[in-house]
Formats: C-alpha cells, structure tokens, sequence
C-alpha cells in the first residue's frame, strides 16, 4: 500500500501562506521599530541626564545588547508564559525586538546628542531658551543627523532579527518558509526567494536613509 | 543697569575672578581688555548666568542673576550675548536661526517671529540672506546673524564676547561696523575684546582686568593712551606690538 501526500510539491496556494508570512514580517518589524524607536530617544536621553541614571540603565542595555536575540524571544516567551501574562506569538515577538531596538537606539541617541557642540546648547541657553525647549529646537534635530546612519543600520538588523520571532510561534515570512521547506523539500527555491524577499523590504530602506543623508548634511 | 559687587569664581582651584567690582551704566559701552586668562569672557558668561559663580553679587535691573529664586531664562532675554564662535544653529536658515527664540521663548507667532526676524537681518545688512544656511555664509555673515538672533529678543543689554577673535581679518570690519550702528541706537553694551583700536574709539569706558580683578577703570583716554598702572602700562605696550591680525 503506498501512501500519497497531498500538495506534496509547490503549489500556487503556498504563494498566498508566504505572502502572509510577509505580512507578517513586515508587521513586526514596523511595531517593533516604532516602539523601540520612541523608547529609545527617552532611553537615550535620560542616559546623557546623569551618571546615576546612566548607571541605573547600564544592566537593561548591557543585556539586551549582548545576549542573542533567539535567546531573548525564548526566554521572554517562557517567562511571560510562567507569569500568566498569557499573549499572542505576535506581542512576544514585538516585545522582545522592541525591547532590542530600545537598548541599541539608545545608545545611538545618546552618543548622537552627546556629539552636539556645546557652544550651540549655550547659545540656545543664553537666549531664554529652558532645557527642554533646547533639547526640542536644537539637540535633537543636531543628534538626529549625526544618529540616522547607525539608526537605519540597527533598523535593517531588526527586519533581519525578526526572522527569529518563529522560535515563539509567529509564523513571520522565515517560519512560513521553513514550514514550506519541511514538507516540499524546495530548500533552495525557498531559501533564495526568502533572501530576495529579504532584501527586497531591505534595500529600499537603505536607500532611502542614504538620499536623506544627503538631503540634511550640514 | 548692571551691578557686579564683589564676583568671586573659581575653577576648581584655580581663581578666576578674585573680588570684581563694576557697573555698567545703561546707555554705556564698556570695553574689557585683558591678557588671555584674566577672566573677562567668564566675567561676561557670569553676567547672563552661563557660568555659576561663587561669590558675590551680580544684579541685572534690580534682579540678582545667581539667586535661584530668580528666573533666568526670563532674566536672559534681557541680556543678548554673542561668542566668539559664531554658533549659528547650523540647521536652521538664517531667518530661522533669528525667528526661533522669539517663537519658541517669547511665544510670538510665526508669522510675528518670521516679520521680527526679517527686520533684525535687514538691520544688521543680511536681509539678502534670509533663506542661506549658515554653511554658505562668511564668518562675518555668521557672526552678524548671531547679532541679529540676539537683538531679536529685544534685549536692554548686549554682552559681546570676543566677537571679531575668530575672524578672518578682512572680515572684521562689517563686524565693527555692526557694533557701532548698535551704539549709535543707544544700545547697552558690554565688549570683552583684544582690538584696542576698536576700545579707544568707540568705548564710553574701558576697564582693564588683569589676573581677575579690575586693574584700571575709566574713558578710553584715561586707559588707553595714559594709563596709569605699571600692568596696564605692559599690557598696552605688548598689544600694540602685535600683529594686525589678531587686532
């Protein structure tokens, strides 16, 4: 007696799953962007303040920034689990690589802020400016140029980290490929059209960022 | 009017400023002169609260800068200052680097700020240049700039730091030429500076500090050309020897 499987090769069908997966890619990497982006500059910030608070912070991004991301997503995954915080892959996913993109954007902001002149923050001062009002008008936007090329670098590492989300069971595009691949067998197809589709979201985000360089140089 | 009474600053432990003593008039144009190091761009940076101090008084209009009761970024819009380094907000065009402070601090509207900031440009001769950015201006140009984000905020006292210092020398004239104008408009102003020349015609006064006291006070003919203290006396003496660039 032989046994047959059904939709044993590709099939058209499979194009609509991977392109969930992508879906889902894209997805996590823009939610985790964002809210690492935004906690980020807060983080960053706070670490210039003062040396106690940069201590205080020190351990969150020493971690974050050495342990490996697959790492991260298990763990969390297992403690949020034994803590009955109970979520979709989606939202452990999101929360393990916005936490990531918190610690290293940090440390962008901080050393983009700390590269500002300080004869700048004085002028802005000795105008009647308050702290606030020259971190807004003038550190800011002076970091922001000189922390968008490592920024966009840490950006395109997290679209990449995001294929590591599949080990908490969000079936992103890399876990949709790997799932096709266990039962086609199409490892090389898969493979090279997963990386296409990698650097497909990838490229445009680079070059962008490179045209916008340009744009604000001083 | 400006009171300094007895300003006493340190550098861990080095003293700068050991006991000033001085007042600046409303109306006046005081001149600081001094070797490098005798303390009078800290004695400036004191005046607008840039700088902490450690002793004495410095009371601007009734109000005491150093007081922490006193609000002084509100304190601040009274006293323009301008550094050496020009310091334009490199970001900004001209006319945003000058319409930012009257927005943002004074709460002026846009369109007030913008119109404000086109007549500070226009009065310091950069009218033409109110869409550069500070990278495609001359350090002359910058420096004006800086005078105009300055006088922007409608200030009663203008504290200039060394402002022609790090200038290109063919440049330092339309600096000048600026200060003058502001004088000529009555405007209060304090002027640490190097170029004697600069001093000995335009200053109401000049005071010359050395090793962080006031040394000698008194009009320019008194200071410059008949000084009566032997530092003075060397000081002149050594500046005049040299060179026109750094003049």
């Amino acid at each position: 007696m032989q046994f047959q499987f059904a939709n044993q090769g590709l099939a058209w069908s499979d194009a609509y799953f991977l392109a969930q997966g992508l879906v889902n890619t894209v997805r996590l990497a823009v939610t985790a962007t964002i809210i690492g982006t935004l906690a980020g500059i807060v983080l960053g910030w706070v670490r210039t303040v003062s040396v106690t608070m940069r201590i205080a912070t020190s351990p969150f991004i020493d971690i974050l920034r050495s342990v490996p991301m697959i790492i991260q997503l298990i763990l969390a995954n297992s403690f949020l689990s034994i803590l009955g915080l109970g979520a979709s892959p989606f939202w452990f996913g999101t929360v393990a690589l916005s936490a990531w993109m918190a610690a290293v954007t940090a440390e962008v902001v901080r050393a983009g802020l700390l590269s500002v002149p300080v004869q700048y923050r004085k002028s802005a001062r000795s105008l009647g400016m308050n702290g606030f009002q020259e971190l807004v008008h003038i550190s800011m936007p002076l970091a922001f140029r000189t922390a968008l090329t490592p920024w966009i670098g840490l950006v395109l590492s997290l679209i990449k980290d995001s294929a590591l989300a599949g080990v908490v069971g969000y079936v992103e595009y890399m876990r949709a490929t790997q799932i096709l691949i266990t039962r086609t067998h199409e490892t090389w197809l898969l493979l090279i059209g997963a990386g296409l589709f990698y650097f497909i979201i990838c490229y445009p985000v680079s070059r962008y960022s490179r045209r916008l360089e340009r744009k604000i140089v001083v | 009017m400006i009171e300094i009474r007895d300003v006493r600053k340190t550098f861990g432990i080095l003293a700068v400023l050991k006991g000033i003593n001085l007042d600046v008039n409303k109306g006046e144009l005081l001149c600081l002169i001094g070797a490098s190091g005798s303390g009078k761009s800290t004695l400036l940076q004191c005046i607008n609260g840039l700088e902490p101090i450690q002793g004495g008084e410095i009371v601007v209009d009734g109000i005491s800068v150093h007081d922490p009761k006193t609000n002084i970024n509100m304190l601040r819009r009274k006293l323009g200052i301008v550094f050496q380094q020009y310091n334009a907000f490199p970001h900004l065009t001209a006319l945003e680097n000058v319409a930012l402070a009257p927005r943002v601090v004074a709460k002026r509207s846009r369109k007030e700020a913008r119109a404000l900031a086109q007549k500070h440009l226009d009065h310091v001769g950069l009218g033409n240049k109110a869409d550069s950015l500070p990278s495609q201006m001359s350090g002359g140009q910058q420096q004006r700039l800086a005078i105009a984000r300055a006088l922007a905020m409608e200030p009663s006292y203008m504290l200039f730091d060394e402002v022609t210092s790090a200038l290109d020398p063919e440049l330092v004239g339309e600096v000048l030429e600026t200060m003058r104008l502001l004088k000529s408009e009555g405007m209060t102003m304090v002027v640490v500076t190097h170029d004697i020349n600069f001093a000995r015609e335009s200053a109401d006064r000049v005071a010359f500090l050395h090793q962080g006291e006031v040394c000698e006070i008194g009009t320019a003919e008194e200071v410059i050309d008949n000084p009566q203290k032997e530092q003075t006396q060397k000081f002149l003496r050594r500046e005049k020897r040299r060179p026109l660039e750094v003049a």
